[in-house]
């Protein structure tokens, strides 16, 4: 082996050894990995309500008249609102903007509270209605309805704790901006919250036409 | 070294703003034609909306559009497999 060699290899070593490894490709194929995951997940549920949706059909549009289209509508500008001031951060810092991207993490996070809060008074106005999952004024209704609502509360449950998980993640992201763990050049973690996010984004886009648009 | 450089594309603010309008947009037409009775192809509809926003959201705020080909083949993979399993089972439920 020629001196040369040698000091390449040592000069590599030295270079490896400069950085503290890390591989921002493999990091965004794991989340997306576990994006699939999530997404068979409400794909099952999704299936479910398909095979009931056909069998129920009327009963489904009957219930579906209840929810309300214009809480329903202004929760999908939210959510898709979130999602453009996720992206927004990120390519704030990407272009080393901390004070913008932390302005907009703070505003997606605000978005994602007022999700929750319409969320809050939907689910309340249902119950005053007696309308509780197992409740007795909702199963003495026709099956149908009993199915509708049922689906309704847990897949809209299982996405609003997908909601709240998010934006504790993003809660997370926040904290390492504002100290300066994620910057300019490392900012991968922001961008998988980011993915996480707009995950809980696509699936209320099929949601919302699902349950509170049948006429 | 840095695997990062593949990744720093750099999208602009305009670029999501567009994006988020027709978002918007694609919203309000899905929430003003559930008025309209279609009749069978509601659904339909409703859903090739909701399709047509996935990919908007996919494309440009998740970044597959500038990402390596690698993730959309993954993508097409996982989705294509979710459409397989919708398809055989609608079969399944409908020619009972």
């Amino acid at each position: 082996m020629s001196d040369n060699n040698m000091i390449q290899e040592q000069a590599i070593q030295e270079h490896s050894h400069s950085h503290v490894h890390r591989d921002d490709i493999a990091s965004k194929m794991g989340m997306w990995l576990f994006l699939f995951t999530e997404i068979l997940l409400f794909g099952g549920l999704f299936l479910l309500y398909l095979a009931y949706r056909f069998q129920y059909s009327q009963e489904f549009f009957t219930s579906a008249k209840n929810l309300n289209i214009v809480l329903g509508t202004i929760n999908t500008i939210f959510l898709l609102t979130s999602s453009l001031t996720m992206a927004l951060s990120i390519a704030a810092l990407q272009r080393g903007n901390k004070k913008l991207s932390i302005a907009f993490i703070i505003s997606t996070l605000g978005f994602a509270l007022g999700f929750m809060i319409i969320k809050y008074f939907e689910w309340t106005a249902k119950f005053a209605h007696g309308i509780i999952p197992g409740g007795e004024t909702l199963t003495s209704r026709p099956h149908g309805e009993v199915i509708f609502y049922g689906m309704y509360f847990s897949m809209t449950g299982l996405h609003a704790i997908h909601v709240i998980v998010g934006a504790v993640l993003i809660l997370f992201m926040l904290r390492f901006v504002i100290k300066g763990k994620l910057n300019k050049d490392n900012y991968q973690r922001l961008e998988n919250a980011g993915l996480y996010w707009h995950l809980v984004d696509l699936i209320w886009i099929f949601l919302f036409p699902l349950f509170y648009l049948l006429h | 070294m840095s695997s990062n450089e593949h990744t720093n594309h750099q999208i602009s603010y305009g670029t999501y703003v567009i994006v988020w309008l027709t978002l918007i947009g694609l919203t309000v037409l899905t929430v003003a034609i559930a008025g309209v009775n279609f009749g069978g192809i509601a659904l339909i509809l409703a859903m090739a909306i909701a399709a047509i926003k996935s990919t908007f959201v996919i494309s440009y705020f998740m970044h597959i559009k500038y990402d390596q080909k690698i993730f959309l083949v993954f993508i097409i993979t996982a989705l294509g497999s979710l459409a397989a399993i919708f398809f055989l089972t609608t079969f399944d439920v409908f020619f009972r």
